[in-house]
């Protein structure tokens, strides 16, 4: 199989300089809302909380909030990053060029994977600001983070090709990830959950992402890590194919 | 005769809804000419560039580029073919230098900053390398898209009405920009409304309407088939009928007799020799006139002609 690396690298400074044009926003709103979620969960009722699993409240949801953002964020960029061209019409110059899936993925996906390490590095420094932690794992939590990234950017890429106006673009995030988010454990321990909610929380695929992270923080969660990371490997891997048939059929993209 | 660079056949595109835009296009582009696609709107023109640079899904049909079919060996083609979309559809907050780097980029080759720069400063867009693309004028944004195309020094570039919205100067500076390339060996298919366009640069001219190209030839083999010679002739007095003397001429009385009428020749100046002999025939024969008016025919009255009569026939 035929890969241009210089096409991907073309892509990939792209999507990477589009990011740094709304440097601005795309650093303000992340430590914004941190800021914020700290402020109240943390501070505020965090003082009042038993550790969880010996590790402070206010430490606990660091990676709570953290997925919290990250899904968000890689999500709706990556899918303003497809949708975009398409709605303007700009996506005539990646169709028409000698570029495949392969590129255009790596491209893509290797963006987001850095703009998700950026942005997880950004929150931490928030974080810190406000509670002390220690990260158990640091190569693992990088490694989990851009593994993330990556399989949000393309679920987005899926979502930016399917969406066919800007409030379907906007829905999936806010109807399903952020709630998801909520339910997943980003505030409390899916264990200390009586039964059976325990168990309905786990039909929630987003709490695995939330405990994974969590383990490579402190070492504690509340599903397996190899689970956790199985899992998003395979959404990865699902959404892969589902880009691949995409192109190959020219689903959205070509008339 | 060398193989042709670009070989469609039997191409038909149906879009979702049932348009049929293409009806089975039979084109064979010869290497290193300009070859313009005639036709009036909707005809089919975009959906055929379309097809052949990966934006629309043929429903049936090949087509070569450089010996490979394109449904298979797509990489190879794409990579020397070029594009000017007809839309002008531009990265809004991209800098004209960084949206044409990424263009070199994204089709594989390596970064070139010699070449982008004579690219710019043959499009006049020099001056404005740094500038945002959405603060240029829109007859600016069409050449950033030809310095786009233009980027991976394809060997066959597509414009699809390149000079709409650029005005008289710009295009003709735009012309000579085609004519450069096409210097360089760069083969050039073109679309346009201006018929001028056609006729001043075109080797060949494709007619294309409803999905179906009407007719396929040398723009100077076209002009001499059908091209044509006008003359009206005022007379000074009326005539009853068209005298002996001028009976080997192609004319006919109009105006009550007051005037008279030639139509012939083939636009390539026989037409305006057998008017000179007319006029000689007139004198010999004592018939006086007031005035002679010449008009050759141009390709657009082709052009019109030609539709005109596929939709009487339609
Ligand atoms: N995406 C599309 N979906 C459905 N029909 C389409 C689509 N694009 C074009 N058509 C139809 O296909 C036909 C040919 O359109 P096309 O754009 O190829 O014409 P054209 O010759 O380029 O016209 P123009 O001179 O106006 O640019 C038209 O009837 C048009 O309505
Ligand atoms: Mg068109």
């Amino acid at each position: 199989m035929h890969f241009s690396l210089r096409s991907a690298y073309a892509i990939y400074r792209r999507e990477m300089a589009r990011a740094f044009r709304t440097a601005f926003q795309s650093i303000l709103s992340p430590v914004l809302t941190t800021s914020l979620y700290f402020v109240v969960f943390g501070s505020v009722i965090g003082s009042r909380m038993e550790p969880v699993g010996g590790v402070p409240y206010g430490a606990f949801i660091i990676p709570g909030l953290l997925m919290l953002t990250l899904l968000g964020e890689t999500t709706s960029n990556a899918s303003f990053g497809i949708y975009m061209p398409r709605f303007t019409g700009t996506i005539y110059e990646l169709l028409s060029a000698p570029v495949g899936v392969a590129e255009t993925l790596a491209g893509f996906v290797g963006a987001a994977a850095t703009k998700g390490l950026i942005l997880a590095a950004i929150i931490l420094a928030t974080a810190r600001f406000f509670v002390e932690y220690e990260i158990a794992h640091p190569l693992l939590a990088a490694f989990y983070i851009m593994l993330v990234a990556a399989s949000f950017a393309l679920f987005g890429f899926i979502l930016g090709v399917w969406a066919d106006s800007f409030e379907k673009l906007g829905i999936i995030p806010m109807l399903i990830l952020t709630p998801l988010t909520f339910l997943g454990g980003t505030f409390y321990s899916i264990r200390e959950l009586p039964a059976p909610w325990d168990a309905v929380a786990l039909a929630n695929p987003i709490a695995f992402l939330v405990s994974g992270l969590r383990y490579s923080f402190y070492g504690v969660s509340d599903v397996p890590i190899a689970l956790s990371l199985g899992l998003t490997g395979g959404f990865l891997t699902v959404c892969v194919v589902v880009i691949a048939v995409i192109f190959r059929t020219g689903w959205r993209l070509r008339e | 005769m060398l193989e042709p660079i670009l070989s469609i056949r039997g191409l038909t595109k149906t879009y979702r809804g049932g348009t049929r835009a293409l009806a089975s296009v039979d084109l064979d582009i010869r290497a290193g000419e300009i070859f313009a696609l005639l036709g009036p709107n909707g005809a089919g023109k975009t959906t055929l560039i379309g097809a052949v640079c990966g934006l629309v899904r043929p429903s049936s049909g090949t087509i070569t580029a450089f010996g490979h079919d394109l449904g298979r060996d797509w990489r190879r083609a794409r990579a020397r073919i070029g594009l000017v979309p007809q839309e002008l559809a531009t990265d809004m907050f991209e800098t004209v230098w960084r949206a044409v780097s990424y263009s070199r980029g994204l089709f594989g080759k390596p970064g070139d900053p010699a070449l982008i720069e004579s690219i710019l400063r043959s499009l006049s867009l020099w001056d404005k390398k740094d500038t945002q693309i959405r603060a240029l004028s829109g007859g600016m944004k069409r050449r950033v898209l030809i310095a786009k195309a233009l980027a991976h020094e394809p060997e066959l570039l597509f414009l699809d009405e390149p000079t709409a919205g650029v005005d008289v100067e710009l295009r003709k500076g735009m012309w000579e920009q085609i004519a450069a390339l096409k210097e360089r060996g760069v083969t050039i298919i073109l679309t346009t409304h201006y018929i001028e366009e056609a006729e001043e640069m075109a080797d060949r001219v494709g007619i294309i309407q409803g999905g179906r190209i009407l007719m396929v030839d040398e723009k100077r083999a076209m002009m001499e088939r059908l091209g044509t010679t006008e003359a009206v002739i005022d007379l000074a007095a009326p005539l009853a009928a068209v005298p002996e003397a001028l009976g080997r001429f192609a004319v006919e009385l109009a105006e009550g007799g007051m005037r008279l009428i030639y139509r012939g020749g083939n636009g390539e100046g026989k037409g305006r020799a057998e008017v000179a002999e007319l006029a000689q025939a007139l004198t010999r024969a004592g018939i006086g006139f007031t005035s002679l008016d010449i008009h050759d025919s141009s390709l657009e009255d082709i052009f019109v002609g030609l539709l005109g009569h596929q939709g009487e026939a339609a």
